[in-house]
């Protein structure tokens, strides 16, 4: 184990706050990333703050999949918006209150509802596409 | 008639924009000033995150060193390191300084290359010839110890795959004497040199206060005064036993950003220096299960571009649930419409050269395309069937 990792799980309701809180209030001021899983019923999101002295605090929260939505980030980290493209893309996630902007990464003309990161997507659509 | 309406639009890529790799600007210009500019990156998804969770734990190391041709050896480290975290192997000492002195060397030919790109980008090919020249000798070493050019293949799970030998110690050595030389008479013409000072400073501005709040890593946040490098916070391999400095410079512009790198190319000769004198003897790597236990970690590297960061879940198989890779690039991109900010359309290579981008870093893919020779389908079926005869069944569908 590494000792300058903190892994903690929060429930979606109090997410903003305790994301709030570790930002604000415990210096994590540096977003590594956002990493998106497929869980089955849910889409996970494990959000990447690096601190002081080397230590990452990964907050990871559930919404349950194509139901519930996760709130933007941007507001604290503008770089997050990337990220969230990236999560909206690949895995169907839902992003209450990122601005508008460019896709990423997917292509302008990449079937809707289709989200490669989930599990049970395979590459099948694309072999159609490309004949 | 309003402000929006005296834009010119013209786009800027994908094909060639000012660099090797596919990514497109719009820029939206008044005048010869640019208002404003939109990114679209993506042109390169390869599909790899998905690939690797289709591939045991060895492959992916394999295919995510593929990431990168420049920073191959950061991708596969940083992986490795997630992995073994994961298994909780104590990966040997030496393989660890074998790990930072093949990284240092890797972040010599990156910084000699972004060198001659910047060169190239204002004009001034002679820096070019010249740090491409010098380039060349670092990838022959490369070579020479790892057995490749690029992908060198040195890392395994639970250490590294060669050895470094006396003979081959004492070339590195010899090259970096010289390489050290050379370095120093580039920081000089980059100290004395008129019109390489008068063209790069003042150019792609980012202050401190917006590198942080646009998350910059690497030589392109440190030369915005701002003091982090993995190597140094949050130390992995050989470099919690390492001496040196992190190298910053407040000139937040283009200048800054070159003599950043510069300064970084000294730091790693010597570093190279120290892990070669200091390298115990040992063993090379401990042996590593094909099957990695429940877990998940998250592993940080200090990549020539910045700070590297992956994603390892476990589900204990023997391929992993999920990786997830960011790269330092895809943190730069997002300050390149700051930096151009009102400033001239000229301007715009270098500042998009200024940041080292690696958009194949960014998209992880790979293209396949339709060549005529094969299809995509018999290309498809060939790469199926050559893996069966591996004994690897990825369980695609064959039509």
């Amino acid at each position: 184990m590494n000792d300058r990792r903190i892994w903690v799980e929060v429930p979606l309701a109090d997410f903003m706050d305790k994301f709030s809180y570790a930002v604000k209030e415990q210096g994590f001021s540096f977003l590594c990333t956002i990493t998106g899983l497929d869980e089955g019923e849910y889409l996970s999101f494990i959000y990447h703050l690096a601190g002081k002295d080397g230590v990452v605090l990964n907050i990871k929260t559930k919404a349950l999949k194509d139901k519930e939505s996760i709130k933007t980030v941007t507001g604290y980290f503008p770089s997050a918006a990337i990220y969230e493209r990236e999560l909206i893309d690949l895995l169907g996630a839902k992003v209450e209150g990122l601005p508008e902007g460019i896709r990423y990464p997917l292509p302008d003309d990449w079937p809707a509802g289709q989200y490669p990161l989930r599990k049970d997507w395979d590459a099948s659509v694309l072999e159609k596409k490309n004949g | 008639m309003d402000d929006k309406d005296k834009d010119v639009r013209i786009p800027f890529g994908p094909q060639h924009p000012a660099l090797k790799e596919p990514t497109s600007f719009s820029v939206a210009l008044r005048g010869e000033k640019i208002h404003s500019i939109q990114v679209r990156i993506g042109y390169n998804h390869r599909g790899i995150e998905k690939g690797c969770e289709q591939r045991t734990f060895i492959q992916d190391l394999y295919l995510l060193e593929r990431i990168c041709g420049i920073c191959s050896h950061s991708h596969s480290t940083c992986y490795a390191q997630a992995v073994e975290e994961i298994a909780n192997l104590q990966v040997p000492k030496r393989a660890l300084y074998i790990r930072t002195i093949i990284a240092e060397l890797e972040r010599v030919h990156s910084h000699l290359l972004w060198l001659g790109v910047a060169g190239h980008e204002i004009g001034f090919d002679t820096l070019l010839m010249y740090t491409w020249r010098d380039r060349e000798a670092v990838m022959d070493l490369m070579a020479e110890i790892t057995g490749n050019r690029v992908n060198y293949g040195i890392n395994t799970l639970g250490g590294v795959r060669r050895d470094i030998s006396l003979e081959q110690k004492e070339q590195v050595l010899k090259v970096i004497a010289k390489l050290e030389d050379q370095t120093k008479y580039y920081i000089q013409v980059a100290q004395e040199e008129v019109t390489l000072i008068q063209r790069l400073s003042g150019v792609g501005k980012l202050s401190q206060a917006d590198a942080k709040r646009l998350g910059a890593v690497g030589p392109t946040a440190r030369a915005s005064e701002i003091s982090a490098d993995v190597r140094k916070d949050d130390p992995y391999a050989a470099y919690g036993e390492l001496d040196f400095k992190v190298i910053t410079d407040n000139h937040c512009d283009v200048y800054g950003r070159t003599l950043v790198r510069m300064g970084e190319l000294l730091e790693a000769y010597s570093m190279i220096r120290q892990a070669l004198k200091n390298m115990p003897d040992g063993p090379l790597s401990v042996r590593a299960p094909r099957k990695i236990p429940v877990g998940e970690a998250l592993s940080r590297y200090e990549a020539p571009r910045g700070e590297d960061v992956h994603y390892v879940k476990s589900n204990g198989s023997d391929k992993p649930e999920r990786v997830k890779v960011r790269a330092p690039t895809l943190a730069n991109t997002q300050s390149i419409s700051k930096m151009l900010e009102d400033r001239y359309l000229a301007d715009m290579p270098i500042v998009v050269a200024a940041i080292d981008p690696c958009f194949s870093c960014t998209d992880r893919m790979i293209e396949v395309e339709e060549q005529g020779v094969m299809s995509w389908e018999q290309l498809r079926c060939y790469s199926i069937d050559w893996y069966k005869k591996q004994g690897v069944d990825f369980g695609g569908k064959k039509k």
